[in-house]
């Protein structure tokens, strides 16, 4: 699976200007170390994409991914998931968390360890449970109307069940993000005012709230959806053919392609946390 | 986007008294799609089927036999690689993250906190397949140098922990750069004053500062690397026993009959162990943020 990490925003204060008094050999063999680490494979993935020995140089692997078979499907698959999950944990987590500030201030610990514990379990060992209830589903719930439920949620062509996952594994970053998004503004006051002056709550929520945690949600769905995209644990043991399960099938018949997937990927990891970076900034500079 | 969540605080803060009602949902989802595996897995774990009666009986013989032979070997592997990657990845970020603190260079911090953004976020099957593009058996590197020639072969531990490196490091960078950032130049100049070595500034005020964010980012490299499953699978197969290439094979049938419980075993293993590591980082992140101020 992708580690999905809080982006780090980058301090305000300038790095303070030191001068050490011997010369800076470290610090440019650390450099120079890191750049060759990080670059060397990036720079030979590429290469073995567009070159091969009987063909010579050539972009056609970017190319045969779009018309490659069980593409469109599997990424519009792992699309699909992605706007569910975000939808659905962006709707159980908001409401929580806003209860918590204006309401119920003794749930906010237990909300905290909550949404941290997904972090202590590893994906392996959630889907083990996951399948030994599918698998336990039979002998328990025949008779009863729950066992249609259980059907429907492994629906090959859009599988609940991964999506119900996929929440739980977003849980932690989600609530970290609205958690920042909420410490920034005064949700109490601005409720209090807003009701003050007549407003419904629908009102408060959709035109007080969520505009001023616009950063913040943004944050959280960026964040939800480059988890989707890379989910490979659950996916694969589950047996559904999302983004990257069909990454894997069909690197065993393409190398040159699955790699030139594995580059597009990372732009497409660069391009979201450029979003996100600049959405930041976007609230930085406004308020 | 948010309807439903949005009409559930609604009706749940109309009183006061009732807001509690609005984490209801949540609360629920996580019983349900959460608690329900884990209740499961914990269930499952005890139990062992009788392979010829088909009865099942609790019994704690699926733990016992996890932590025994062929099933520890993998268990202790898992560890080793995830604590190697952690201590290594966590030295060699935090000296990547001092050069790029003390460095003038403006565009030089953006660029670097930047990328381990995004190489932080780079794992799973795509990780992979980038080192077998350059360093695997048909690799760019390993055939411009024959490597192969010489022995070199990316699929086995210290090739896996190579791999894991590469998104370890920028995880540990990101750590420790908020950490070292809060370093101030005064203490430096305090101790200089006063007659310390740059030892003697390192060893009684650096270090000593720096130590929960250090151990705080071990502990997130070590969870990164013990709970990653798809680059291990994409890298090397079965050549590397890990658990969590165990639990899969398990998962998927290959195991032997009245054994599909060791899967479940094997994860509560893997559980304890993430959870008595993630018990020592919490404290730490609280008493890391004193010297963020």
């Amino acid at each position: 699976m992708v580690a999905v990490t809080p982006i780090l925003e980058t301090p305000q204060v300038v790095p303070p200007a030191r001068r050490p008094r011997r010369p800076k050999i470290w610090r440019g063999a650390v450099l120079g170390i890191a750049a060759i680490y990080f670059l060397v494979p990036l720079g030979a993935s590429f290469w073995y994409s567009v070159y091969n020995d009987q063909q010579g140089f050539s972009l056609s692997a970017y190319l045969d991914i779009f018309s490659a078979e069980g593409f469109g499907t599997s990424m519009l698959l792992s699309l699909a998931l992605a706007v569910a999950t975000i939808v659905l944990v962006l709707g159980l987590t908001l409401p929580a968390m806003l209860a918590v500030r204006l309401s119920a201030p003794r749930l906010g610990p237990v909300l905290e360890v909550i949404c941290t514990l997904p972090l202590v379990v590893p994906p392996i060992t959630f889907v083990a449970g996951i399948s030994m209830v599918l698998r336990w589903g039979p002998d328990y719930l025949a008779a009863t109307p729950l066992w249609g439920t259980l059907i429907a949620i492994q629906n090959e062509t859009f599988p609940v069940v991964l999506v119900l996952a996929y929440v739980v594994l977003a849980l932690p970053f989600v609530y970290r993000s609205l958690d920042a998004g909420l410490r920034a503004i005064d949700v109490r006051t601005l409720v209090e005012a807003a009701r003050n002056l007549g407003a419904s709550w629908p009102h408060v929520v959709f035109r007080v709230i969520i505009p001023n945690l616009r950063t913040a949600i943004a944050g959280a769905s960026f964040l939800t959806l480059a988890l989707v995209l890379g989910e490979y644990t659950i996916a694969a043991l589950l047996g559904y053919r999302t983004f990257p399960v069909w990454i894997v099938t069909i690197s065993g018949a393409n190398g040159q392609l699955s790699v030139a997937v594995s580059i597009l990927s990372l732009l497409l990891i660069w391009l979201l946390l450029l979003f996100l970076s600049s959405a930041g900034s976007k609230r930085r500079s406004t308020s | 986007m948010t309807t439903d969540g949005g009409t559930a605080a609604q009706g749940g803060s109309r009183t006061r008294s009732k807001g509690w009602l609005a984490a209801l949902p949540l609360l629920a989802f996580v019983a349900l799609a959460f608690g329900i595996p884990a209740i499961a897995l914990l269930f499952g774990a005890f139990t062992v089927k009788d392979p010829k009666t088909l009865t099942s009986s609790f019994s704690t013989s699926n733990l016992t036999e996890s932590l025994q032979g062929n099933y520890l070997n993998t268990l202790l592997s898992s560890v080793q690689l995830s604590a190697v990657v952690a201590v290594l990845g966590a030295i060699l970020g935090t000296f990547l993250a001092q050069a790029v603190v003390t460095s003038r260079s403006r565009a030089l911090r953006e660029s670097v906190l930047t990328a381990s953004g995004v190489l932080a976020n780079f794992g799973g099957v795509p990780l992979a397949f980038a080192w077998i593009a350059t360093l695997g058996n048909a690799g760019v590197i390993t055939k411009a140098f024959g490597l192969a020639d010489g022995g070199w072969s990316l699929y086995n531990f210290w090739g896996l922990a190579l791999v894991y490196m590469y998104f370890s490091v920028p995880l540990m960078v990101l750590t420790v750069v908020p950490a070292l950032d809060g370093l101030k130049p005064q203490w430096r100049e305090a101790a200089g004053n006063n007659g310390a070595t740059t030892w003697q500034y390192w060893r009684h005020v650096g270090i000593p500062v720096l130590t929960p964010s250090l151990l705080g980012g071990v502990v997130l490299l070590f969870g990164g690397a013990f709970a990653a499953y798809a680059t291990a699978r994409a890298m090397v197969g079965s050549t590397v026993p890990l658990v969590t290439l165990q639990i899969a094979d398990a998962l998927t049938g290959n195991v032997l009959i009245g054994h599909e419980n060791m899967a479940l075993a094997l994860s509560l293993d893997m559980i304890v162990i993430a959870g008595l590591v993630m018990a020592v980082y919490l404290p730490l992140q609280k008493r890391s943020s004193r010297w963020l101020r």
